[in-house]
């Protein structure tokens, strides 16, 4: 199982460990550094490492490697799962999951690693249980603790621990009764130089935000639950209602939380919603490229299509780019050799266009390859694939709740090749 | 208000001002303190000093305060360990509160003390805790067990924890059922036979029960659990899997994929023509699809293990190529690994979208996946022959690109298309041709030199190309050196007139100024072939050869199997068997698939793991550059032979052996006059060589080319003896084995018995000024013990005698310990004594541990040393080759380990031979896809016999050592030694 943890910054400093066994010295994580050497880009670190006594298992996550260090056969994915869980709840707790944070909270850390993980075995993972048991900081508490002398730890077992339903606490209370769910769909495609989709595919994710009293007992139905036939649940929902009925039903955790997610592939389901012209090209000699980028509305159905941007990784022999752009502006960062230009809204009477110049470093040949265009977008009120929430139901609570749907379209990894 | 104060320090000392406020009276600053404490720990800061003050602080009633000084004491504690007892009375105390929270909080932590004496104290709360009335306590009490176990295994037995953990599997609580489970789970990985989880019906039913209730984590824990049971029939088989399958769609990546293993595995057992099979196939793709969009983490280890089920049951995504199109911003390891799958899913049904994304990648930035996107193409024209055309002339475009590295991957493939479709792309080789400068890689020089070779008649100048790698022949690495060399040889058979020149070039380069006995012995079998009788020259040289298949690194088909039942796994990230890397889990049982329910192939069949590999005709697979003896007679493999019951050693290997020793000789005894052979003064002579056969002979060119010219005779009297070899392999084997072996062992290794340096094993301090190092050695078949006694007093010692107390193997002093004069102060004596392995026997622990008594005038003094157990292994320990066999299958499985070890860097033959000098004898050797196995024995003095399989495989410097033997206890001194040895 899980033997010990250690959280290292982007530059290579251990900044927390966290042992659940015996003490291991932080001299293993030289293996792993060896490996982020190599690596390169942090992005790239292999997250399995063998090392001679111990296997290293490290996620990535708002530049922090969550490293941890196991001795025996243990999934592999659990361990990363778990990870990320860590990295979530830290978010959950401080609203961030980053360095900065971790040291200004660190004994808040500290007890909720060992409270997430004993010897190794996961112990108490929810949300909703953990808060019971570790208050989360805030200003107002710090100052009540102060002047009565009370603790952030709760001292009386979670009510969630052992019900059949951990992930909701008992005796919740609200004033208002609200429900909003939000279906999210983020569009990963590829689309290559003729604009030909090589291949599309429909994340979907619903988040949900329930703040109901008591034990509410909900059903969430589709208009066209067909669409869905890849999905996974949050632990709550009842999978053999789904199996029968086509229909969501659970009793909700308290809070925001992932209520499922699903995806559609088959390829003639998936809109795409712009279209993009474009020639990126370097002449053999002169030492320059030309670069011409036109966007245009494709499959919107109907709707507006914001946030726009178009990023590219040019080669990198690329000195600087001398373009305009018809609408919003860009920016060519010389260290990274990223160029991003950020369009806004689409305008269906005048298409966004951006042209220039590109000039390459004397002497270097002509680059090898070519550069893709990674697409950025939001389409509001729509969600891409058609899926629509018919109704929710509520039983098991005599109140009339407050309840929403909202959808959004998004472009998740949307690549051109050229 | 954050705790980034705690980390301020002033100037007076921070451990004097904490130690202040620790002992102040004030709650709120004492928790302070203790919080500044913990933040100081965190980062790494040595705190320890504050032990008796933090303890001190235990006593509350307020419970962040306890939680942290708990945290405190869990870190220190074994550093301090008379000061931990402190606070055992407040844990023991804490274990009766009425609070669930504070009695699960003081067992839990408990455990996570590390130090003897409080684990004492932990037994009476924790058996109470185990059978507490709240199931929160009871699950932190489970898990407490295995952490107890970890500390003191023998304490958790003698106290029947293990029982109590055993009913916990029944507790009505399902959370509680998951942590007992994952306890005995963890518990069972160090005591592989005992038979802790026992799974039968009722167990599994409440598994299933306890698996829809609990947590997610707990899930994964019965999962795992589940997939190691072996359900009777298909029906049982099925209702589990109909019980598992929701568990496909949660939310957790580990959960999904426990589950898929479970399905994999039980499925095995579903009649194929059974409608609810082709359901679970269809229920299993989507969830696998799912594990690709979540993060580059989850995405590497679930690719991993796709690989693997594409292997054994590619039905299940073939629909699926799109998915693992490789995305620009995927992590360099994602997509190595989707490029992989991409392959094995390439059919004839998809090929071109594949092919239009494999040029895609072969533009990108990254090398190694540039690399491996054309190596792909190569690959997709060796397994989809409609496809080749195309590939080819992809792979042409991509050589105009001209890009060096692309270049010369795409030689590489383009030689294993040739080899897949002789005769119909040469064409191309032209352009080959045109590339030769920019080759700086070994592989794609050796590529491209066979290419040359193979062809040499349709090319025009194939020997002036060949000449001018022979120019840098020395500079050259081994692989291009013997490319080169079968080139020439090649070439010359092709074109004799031209070349006689060049031959002998390359021929005198090979076997006088290299120092590779690889390359050398390859020279000298050539020289003497071509020199006794160019026809069979030819005839074996340029024999046609056998196709290559249509998949490479496939896994083979008994680890595969191994593999699935740990899908989820390490194993199943490495791709390689579990007992192979686990550190700590000795004999790891070996999973197999259940059979089907058809197949008559019983699961139990103890020698599954050999006849399977063997009698199921392996995919022929391109070699890899190790295979030097395949590749030495351009025969990369012989037809999968089926012949008899299948031998450890495949017959592959053994007739390339035979061809050698047996062909060889009979190509030189039936010589009906043997040919004038005028010794050369100059050629070095190798002594290895001369029992074999005669020197090398002086050739002269003319003589060979009229011969090759025209003595058809001579041609018929030859034709005959290639002809028989890959058939009769049987009769001469072991003859060519040993010639082969003595051939390698010709390098110069000092033979005899490995014994290790002398160590320290009595101290001066503990005996009164005598100091006594020693090892042990095996001269000629006797066992010594040698000792250096040095006498570090201020007297004069005399009258030594030694005894041995009881031991493992009945070792005992032959003779007087032989110190003869006395032993003045500061003076060192050598001492060997003989020893003999008849006195009494007694089981030792460590098994090869021997205490020893020394006497002297001035006391008795007492010391154990461990014996290298390689002392013991006699010289008549070479087992017939079908007692070998007979053997090996008959010995249960259950008693076979297996072993590492790393780092070592000699060759199978090399390594064969220094196991030799310790009697560690080599019986029989296979290749197999580059591994080389060893197959050897070893007896005992008091007679046990030991089994061995060496696994070597080329290039990689971690070999594995399979033991078998009847008494399986002495597998771990016997892999111990076999480290010595090799390491030394």
């Amino acid at each position: 199982m899980i033997h010990s943890l250690f959280l290292i910054n982007h530059t290579g400093d251990i900044f927390l460990e966290k042992h659940w066994k015996s003490v291991i010295s932080r001299s293993v994580c030289d293996y792993f550094f060896e490996a982020k050497e190599k690596a390169g880009d942090p992005e790239n670190v292999p997250p399995v490492l063998q090392t001679p006594h111990h296997y290293l298992i490290t996620i990535y996550r708002g530049k922090l490697f969550l490293l941890s260090v196991i001795q025996t056969e243990v999934p592999p994915l659990f361990v990363i799962e778990f990870l990320h869980r860590v990295a979530d709840t830290f978010q959950d707790y401080f609203g961030e999951c980053s360095e900065g944070v971790i040291k200004d909270n660190v004994v808040t850390v500290y007890e909720l690693l060992e409270e997430m993980l004993d010897n190794g075995f996961p112990l108490a993972t929810e949300s909703n249980v953990l808060k019971e048991m570790i208050k989360p900081p805030n200003i107002l508490r710090s100052v009540v603790n102060t002047l009565t002398g009370s603790s952030n730890v709760g001292d009386t077992l979670p009510t969630g621990q052992l019900s059949n339903i951990p992930w909701r606490r008992a005796g919740v209370k609200y004033t208002n009764n609200e429900a909003y769910f939000d279906v999210i769909e983020e569009i990963d495609a590829i689309l290559d130089k003729s604009g030909t989709t090589v291949f599309a595919e429909i994340q979907g994710v619903i988040e949900a935000c329930v703040r109901l009293t008591g034990m509410p007992d909900l059903t969430l139905s589709f208009m066209n639950p067909r669409l869905l036939d890849d999905v996974s649940f949050h632990p709550c929902v009842r999978f053999k209602r789904w199996e029968a009925e086509r229909v969501l039903s659970f009793i909700p955790p308290d809070g925001n939380f992932t209520l499922m997610t699903y995806h559609v592939s088959s390829q003639n389901l998936v809109a795409i919603p712009v279209y993009v012209k474009q020639s990126i090209s370097f002449f053999e000699s002169g030492s320059c490229g030309r670069l011409d980028i036109t966007l245009g509305p494709k499959q919107t159905m109907g709707k507006m299509v914001e946030g726009l941007t178009v990023t590219i990784h040019m080669p990198k022999t690329v000195l600087s780019a001398n373009l305009t752009a018809t609408q919003g502006n860009y920016t060519y960062d010389l260290a990274t050799k990223v160029l991003v230009w950020d369009i806004g809204k689409l305008n269906p009477q005048k298409l966004p266009n951006l042209k220039g110049s590109l000039s390459v470093q004397a002497g270097a040949p002509k680059p090898e390859e070519n550069p893709s265009l990674n697409i950025g977008l939001k389409i509001q009120q729509l969600a891409i694939s058609g899926l629509k929430v018919s109704r929710l139901d509520m039983y098991g609570e005599k109140y009339k709740p407050f309840k929403g749907v909202k959808y959004v379209t998004k472009a998740g990894k949307f690549q051109v090749r050229t | 208000m954050t705790d980034s104060k705690y980390f301020t320090t002033t100037k007076k000392g921070e451990i004097f001002e904490l130690k202040a406020e620790l002992n102040s009276d004030k709650k709120e600053k004492k928790k302070e303190a203790v919080k500044k404490v913990i933040a100081s720990m965190t980062v790494g800061k040595d705190v320890s000093a504050l032990f008796p003050d933090v303890v001190n602080c235990m006593q509350t009633d307020n419970l962040e305060l306890k939680k942290l000084v708990y945290l405190y004491l869990m870190n220190y504690a074994k550093s301090q360990p008379d000061m931990a007892i402190m606070a055992v009375n407040t844990f023991v105390k804490d274990c009766e509160d009425p609070n669930p929270l504070i009695r699960a909080l003081a067992v839990r932590t408990m455990g996570c003390i590390r130090v003897d004496k409080i684990t004492e104290y932990l037994c009476e709360p924790l058996r109470k805790c185990l059978k507490d009335e709240d199931p929160y306590v009871r699950k932190t009490a489970a898990v407490c067990v295995a952490k107890l176990h970890d500390i003191n295994a023998q304490l958790v037995e003698d106290q029947g924890f293990l029982d109590t953990l055993k009913d916990l599997i029944s507790d009505s609580n399902p959370m509680v059922v998951a942590n007992a489970v994952a306890a005995l789970s963890e518990i069972a990985e160090s005591h592989p036979n005992s038979n802790l989880l026992d799974l039968n019906p009722q167990t599994i039913n409440k598994l299933l029960t306890a698996l829809n209730e609990c947590t997610e984590w707990g899930q994964i824990f019965i999962l795992d659990c589940l997939a190691n049971y072996t359900p009777r029939d298909d029906r049982e088989s099925q209702s589990i899997c109909e019980r598992v399958t929701p568990r496909l769609s949660h939310a957790n990546s580990a959960v999904v994929l426990s589950a898929v293993k479970v399905l994999m595995k039980f499925m095995e057992m579903l009649p194929k023509d059974l409608d609810y099979y082709g359901t679970l196939l269809k229920k299993l793709a989507p969830p696998l699809v799912t594990l690709l969009s979540a993060e580059p983490e989850l995405q590497y280890v679930a690719l991993r293990n796709i690989n693997l089920i594409v292997q054994r049951r590619p039905e299940i995504l073939k629909h699926e190529m799109k998915v693992f199109f490789v995305k620009y911003n995927d992590p360099i390891y994602v997509k190595l690994e989707k490029l992989d799958i991409m392959i094995r899913l390439a059919s004839q049904a998809n090929i071109a979208q594949v092919l239009a994304e494999l040029k895609e990648y072969a533009t990108e930035v990254d090398v190694d996946f540039v690399r491996k996107a054309v190596r792909a193409i190569g690959r997709c024209a060796i397994k989809v022959e409609q496809s080749a055309e195309r590939c080819v002339s992809t792979l042409l475009d991509l050589i105009q690109t001209k890009v060096n590295y692309v270049v010369q991957e795409a030689i590489v493939v383009i030689k294993d298309i040739f080899r897949k479709y002789p005769n119909k792309y040469e064409s191309v080789i032209a352009t080959l041709c045109e590339n030769l400068d920019s080759l700086d890689e070994p592989e794609a020089r050796a590529a491209m030199i066979w290419i040359v070779g193979e062809y040499a008649e349709r090319i025009d100048n194939a020997d002036e190309l060949l000449e001018s790698f022979l120019e840098g022949f020395h500079d050259e690495s081994t692989q291009v050196q013997l490319q080169l060399l079968t080139g020439i040889v090649k070439l010359f058979l092709k074109k004799p007139t031209e070349t006689q020149e060049l031959v002998q070039q390359v021929l005198s380069l090979a076997t006088q100024d290299s120092d590779n006995p690889d390359l050398r012995d390859r020279g000298y079998i050539y020289w003497r072939l071509l020199s006794t009788d160019p026809v069979a020259a030819k005839e074996v040289v340029l024999a046609e050869k056998p196709l290559i298949s249509e998949e490479t690194d496939l896994i083979e088909p008994t680890l595969l199997e191994e593999l699935i039942c740990h899908i989820g796994t390490l194993a199943s990230v490495y791709h390689k068997p579990p007992s192979a890397f686990v550190e700590g889990s000795r004999g790891v049982q070996h999973k197999r698939l259940p059979g089907s329910a058809g197949s008559g192939e019983s699961v139990d069949s103890p020698d599954t793991g050999s006849a399977a590999g063997v009698s199921e005709a392996p995919p022929a697979v391109i070699p890899s550059q190790g295979d030097l003896l395949g590749d030495l007679l351009n025969l990369d493999l012989t037809p999968p032979t089926t012949t008899g019951p299948p031998p450890p050693t495949s017959g592959m290997q053994m007739g390339a052996m035979d061809l050698l020793g047996g062909g060889l000789d009979s190509l030189m005894g039936d010589e009906s006059e043997p040919p004038p052979i005028p010794l050369r003064t100059d050629t070095p002579q190798s002594p290895q060589l001369s029992h074999q056969s005669p020197s090398p002979p002086d050739y002269s060119p003319t003589e060979l080319g009229g011969d090759l010219g025209g003595n058809p005779a001579m041609a018929a009297g030859f034709g005959a003896p290639p002809a028989v070899m890959p058939t009769s392999f049987n009769a001469p084997v072991s003859g060519g084995l040993d010639d082969l072996f003595d051939l390698g062992g010709g390098v110069g290794m000092p033979m005899g018995s490995y014994s290790p340096p002398k160590t320290v094993w009595l101290p001066a301090m503990k005996a009164k000024g005598l100091e006594i190092s020693g090892t042990f050695a095996r001269r000629s078949g006797v066992i010594q013990m040698e000792m250096t006694l040095t006498n570090k007093a201020m007297s004069v010692m005399t009258d030594f005698a030694i005894q041995f107390n009881r031991n493992s193997f009945g070792l005992a002093p032959a003779g007087p310990l032989q110190v003869l004069t006395p032993l003045s102060p500061n003076q060192s004596i050598e001492v060997s004594l003989p020893l003999n392995t008849v006195g009494p026997v007694m089981k030792m622990e460590p098994l090869n541990n021997l205490q020893v008594a020394v006497k002297n005038n001035i006391d008795v003094f007492y010391f154990s040393c461990q014996y290298p157990i390689s002392m013991l292994f006699v010289e008549d320990g070479k087992m017939e080759r079908q007692v070998f066999l007979a053997t090996w299958k008959d010995i249960p499985n259950d008693n076979e380990s297996q072993f590492q070890i790393k780092d070592c860097h000699l060759s199978s033959d090399a390594a064969s031979n220094k196991l030799q000098g310790s009697n560690i004898f080599t019986i029989a050797k296979r290749t197999v896809e580059g591994q080389d196995m060893l197959y050897q024995s070893i007896k005992l003095t008091n007679g046990i016999w030991v089994l061995a399989e060496l696994r070597v495989q080329a290039g990689n410097p971690n070999y594995t050592v399979s033991l078998k033997c009847r008494a399986p206890e002495v597998s771990q001194s016997v892999f111990q030694s076999y480290e010595a040895v090799l390491k030394n």
